[in-house]
């Protein structure tokens, strides 16, 4: 196989840590989610018509989950040996890492979206 | 791959019967009870979940005997609220929890190749929290004093004392302690799945029995301690009369609700996952082939475990929250249909692209996914707001949570059941026996539980103790009652198939021919969990490895001897299990049993409001975890390094990161922070539903000064035990001394600065929730402010006994760690009742 200068995204260190990224980055918009309309309702007594923040907060929640699911796929896809990839070896388990973290943000991509949906039908706060 | 010494039966004899003497399990009528090998405190842990579900379904039985026809008096409306509160508690607390980690203590070791968990006394410690706990919630009933309140123990109701008695005092205190023991369980379970595994067996290749319990014990550590938080305020409240709950002195009970779901909806999940995982063992076993999408299994468990913690609020639809709020919640109730679909998806493509050996277990396997998914289908309905505000509270809710839980606990673990009583006692159940109980029990399930759709719908509430005649129930609750017997009748049946195991014969090794490593277990098997640890090339290595099952038998592999005389196992990398070290692990005591009782007696004589008994306990309990941790940890060995085999050779000490112990601190301070969010989420949760708060007439309280003075000390006392860390690890004991002797007294200097805030302002917690949560959070703060003290010292200690020096200096690194929590929580405690009162 012909050497090749790894990408950036696949130089990057792939532990447990990194596959929760995607998770985390939607509990994090979920807290966030929640915690916005707790405290607008409760000291506003109602949300803006056009929520800025909201929408700022979840298309920053979405482009950080995209992200971590386009590294996970370069680094899925280094050349290596041939599928299935369940082999002892530490390619297919970053592989394994990789794609799971790949699956995970596809995930979290839907469940973000899913949270958002309902500032986009409900207008009040009773 | 050979070893040549190995082949030499003689030296393998040897071996044998030093590892024999090694394993050895304590004798004697109470000795034996000091044991703390896993495959003995494992099964006694299941035998004792198994007996409290018997109990439990009891309970149930006689509930359906008395709805079985409209005004029966078979039983008081008194009784009928303690049966429905014990059977809910006890299936939940004392029964799907517990039997998960007693199956995981159980199993664990050998999916991994492991002589034993990594803290063995500490299994034995939260089975002994477990059965004393049990014992006296379960037993309250006999003595008419069982908790009545639900499940749920909804304020006000529960915390009034006049109009709940000891019961909400027993429930409260007598669960709080067997949490303290799941939450044990769970820092034992991590590290065991990331520390211990063999060699070789990189992420890639863990069983997904593995990865399912790794994520479940995460959700416990996140899950638990709001409960924990919930359960102070609540006992607090009772007790001591500060009004957390109580709407006229500025307390909510909806806080209540709030921390009870944030545990309770992940608890679905906590006791749904390790039976699910169970499938993930038996269906490849079955199927004759290699599992299907095992990256998907990852996702669909760890995607579960994050959803299931955005849900809890949709047990709360009907509480009057803004509707943009349940919206949130009802979304991610969808939206977990999703990677729950998907492990179930993976397990019948598994299926169907294998050779189906139609076995006991794989029925009870699929028979219980059926019931599951109506279950599942069910809970998408009521994940729908509008259609839940009808259906709350009603016998549709029964309907659906026991689907859910019958399908995706009970009956998954009967098929375990089935699947793994060859490897525990060497023998096989009935095939007959086991097929009859299977149709009693999926008829009888759908008999109790299917027509409570309809009572449900046609308006039947839960928790009423009986119906008039004209609502025309009767026939429903008739056909329930009769399922009910009947499932019990299966229950029974399984029973009677249990009790005749002893009469027969051994089956042969591995009788599914599965491919997994538990199935390396002999029918005679010995207690030293396995003869040599292997390493792992593949995820089935019985099936892939060749000559795998001798090799381990003839110890080829590592670590075949016990030539020190002590128990051992290997310890690995996180993600590639390179081996790193050989920690020697703990043996047969009577230290966790005492520590188990003194802690109880904290917990029990607290209920009978007997404090000064309770304090002496609790100084009992402190001096066995010192006792404990002086004889039992850190030791530092009489060698650096000792070989394994196949010229490795690994040290028998390490400290930080690397560590098993290093991990347990970190594992417990994250539920330790975990509780005391709940605790800030509570200060937070007033202000919200307050439009002043702090009210104006206790906003000076407790001022800026004494906080910010407390906030300085703590984090002076952290700094100082990174210092004396540092400095001790290049050598300068004496000064890394005296670093410690400036931790200690930074930290009891913060417990006076802390407790002068509220005190100098007369904060009365009796009068308002607003000075109760503030002294709640400073008390919470200066007790781990003392407890810091405590730590600091005994880092001191140790250093000064000389069982810590720089090059063993396990101690310092793991109260480091617990120094990194405690600053984290002084930082936001004391910038919480300082500051933002302010800014408010």
């Amino acid at each position: 196989m012909k050497d090749r200068r790894p990408h950036w995204s696949e130089r990057l260190k792939v532990t447990l840590w990194t596959l929760i990224v995607p998770p985390t980055i939607w509990a994090g918009h979920f807290l966030f989610s929640y915690l916005w309309a707790a405290v607008s309702c409760a000291k506003a007594g109602a949300f803006a018509t056009f929520p800025t923040l909201f929408v700022v907060g979840t298309v920053l929640a979405l482009i950080l989950i995209a992200l971590s699911g386009w590294i996970a796929w370069n680094q899925g896809r280094i050349p290596g040996a041939s599928p299935p990839h369940e082999d002892a070896t530490d390619i297919d388990r970053q592989r394994f890492l990789a794609k799971s973290t790949l699956l995970l943000a596809c995930l979290s991509f839907v469940g973000v979206l899913f949270t958002s949906l309902p500032v986009i039908f409900l207008r009040d706060c009773l | 791959m050979s070893l040549h010494d190995q082949d030499d039966p003689a030296l393998r004899a040897a071996q044998e019967d030093r590892l024999r003497a090694v394993w050895k399990p304590p004798s004697g009528l109470f000795l034996r009870w000091t044991d703390c090998n896993n495959n003995r405190v494992g099964v006694w842990y299941v035998l004792t979940a198994f007996a409290f579900m018997l109990f439990a379904g009891v309970l149930a039985l006689i509930m359906r005997t008395q709805l079985a026809v409209p005004d029966n008096d078979l039983v008081s409306a008194g009784t009928f609220n303690q049966l429905f509160t014990l059977h809910g508690s006890m299936m939940m607390f004392l029964f799907a929890v517990p039997m998960f980690e007693a199956v995981s203590i159980i199993l664990l070791p050998q999916l991994l190749g492991a002589r034993d968990l990594p803290f063995p006394r500490l299994s034995a410690f939260g089975y002994w929290s477990f059965l004393l706990g049990g014992v006296f919630v379960g037993g309250s009933i006999f003595f008419n004093a069982a908790p009545d309140g639900g499940w749920f123990m909804y304020p006000p109701l529960t915390t009034r004392t006049d109009l709940s008695g000891l019961g909400a005092d027993i429930w409260m205190l007598g669960l709080s302690f067997i949490e303290v023991s799941s939450v044990a369980a769970a820092v034992e379970l991590i590290v065991g799945v990331l520390k211990c595994r063999p060699p070789g067996m990189r992420l890639n290749l863990m069983p997904l029995y593995a990865w399912y319990i790794l994520v479940v014990a995460v959700m416990i550590l996140f899950a638990f301690p709001p409960l924990i938080a919930g359960d102070i305020l609540f006992e607090m409240e009772r007790l001591l009369n500060w009004p957390f709950f109580d709407a006229s002195r500025g307390g909510d009970p909806l806080l209540w609700q709030h921390l009870f779901w944030i545990f309770g909806h992940p608890e679905v999940y906590i006791v749904f996952l390790p039976s699910i995982a169970l499938f993930a063992m038996l269906v490849p076993t079955f199927s004759n082939r290699h599992l299907l999408g095992y990256p998907w299994i990852v996702l669909a468990a760890v995607g579960t475990a994050f959803l299931s913690f955005g849900l809890w609020v949709h047990h709360m639809f009907t509480t009057g929250l803004p509707k943009i709020s349940l919206a949130f919640f009802s979304a991610a109730s969808e939206a977990v249909a999703i990677p729950t679909a998907v492990q179930i998806f993976a397990f019948i493509a598994t299926l169907w692209a294998g050779r189906v050996t139609w076995s006991t277990p794989l029925l009870y396997a699929t028979g219980s996914l059926a019931i599951f998914v109506i279950g599942g289908l069910t809970g998408v309905m009521v994940a729908v707001a509008p259609f839940d505000w009808q259906a709350h509270d009603t016998y549709f809710i029964v309907a659906h949570l026991h689907y859910v839980l019958i399908g995706g606990t009970l009956l998954p673990l009967f098929a375990g059941l089935y699947y793994y009583w060859p490897l525990i006692t060497g023998k096989r159940l009935s095939d007959r026996l086991g097929r009859i109980a299977f149709w009693m029990l999926f008829v009888g399930a759908n008999l109790t539980f299917f027509p409570m759709h309809f009572s449900g719908l046609m308006g039947m509430p839960r928790r009423v103790f009986t119906y008039p005649a004209e609502l025309g129930l009767g026939g429903l609750n008739m056909a329930s009652t009769l399922g009910a017997w009947l499932f019990a009748a299966g229950v029974a049946v399984i029973c009677v198939d249990l009790c005749l195991s002893p009469r027969r014969a051994k089956a042969q090794r591995n009788p599914w021919g599965a491919g997994t490593l538990e199935w390396l277990a002999h029918p005679d098997d010995e207690d030293w969990g396995i003869r040599s640890i292997p390493l792992i090339e593949s995820r089935y290595p019985i099936w892939d490895q060749k000559d795998f099952v001798q090799k381990v038998d003839e110890g080829r592999f590592f670590l075949p001897d016990a030539e020190e005389g002590r128990r051992e196992t290997i310890v690995t990398t996180v993600l590639d299990a390179r081996p790193l070290a050989v920690i020697r692990l703990g043996t047969p005591s009577v230290i966790p049993i005492l520590t188990a009782l003194s802690l109880g007696g904290v917990f029990i004589l607290t209920t009978y409001h007997l404090y000064w008994a309770a304090l002496v306990c609790a100084v009992a309990t402190l001096a066995c975890a010192i006792w404990w941790l002086w004889t039992g940890t850190a030791e530092i060995p009489e060698k650096p390094c000792k070989p394994i085999g196949h010229g490795i050779e690994l040290p028998l000490y390490i400290s930080g990161p690397a560590a098993p112990g290093w991990w347990a601190m970190f594992i417990t301070m994250m539920a330790d922070a975990t509780a005391f969010s709940g605790l800030v989420f509570g200060y937070y949760f007033f202000w919200t539903r307050h439009a002043d708060f702090p009210p104006m007439a206790m906003a000076d309280g407790p001022g800026m000064y004494w906080p910010m003075v407390a906030l300085v000390l703590g984090v002076a006392s952290w700094l100082a035990t990174i210092a004396a860390r540092e400095v001790h690890a290049r050598g300068d004991v004496g000064i890394a001394r005296l670093l410690l002797m400036l931790g200690i007294a930074t930290s009891l200097a913060g417990i006076a600065a802390g407790l002068a805030g509220p005190w100098t302002h007369g904060m009365d917690p009796e009068n308002h929730s607003y000075p109760a949560i503030v002294w709640t959070l400073t008390v919470w703060t200066v007790a781990h402010a003392g407890i810091a003290a405590i730590m600091q010292s005994y880092a001191l200690a140790r250093s000064i006994a000389r069982r810590m020096d720089p090059q063993h200096d396990a101690d310092i690194r793991n109260v480091t760690v617990y120094m990194h929590f405690f600053a984290l929580t002084a930082i936001v405690a004391y910038a919480t009742i300082g500051l933002f009162p302010n800014l408010s």
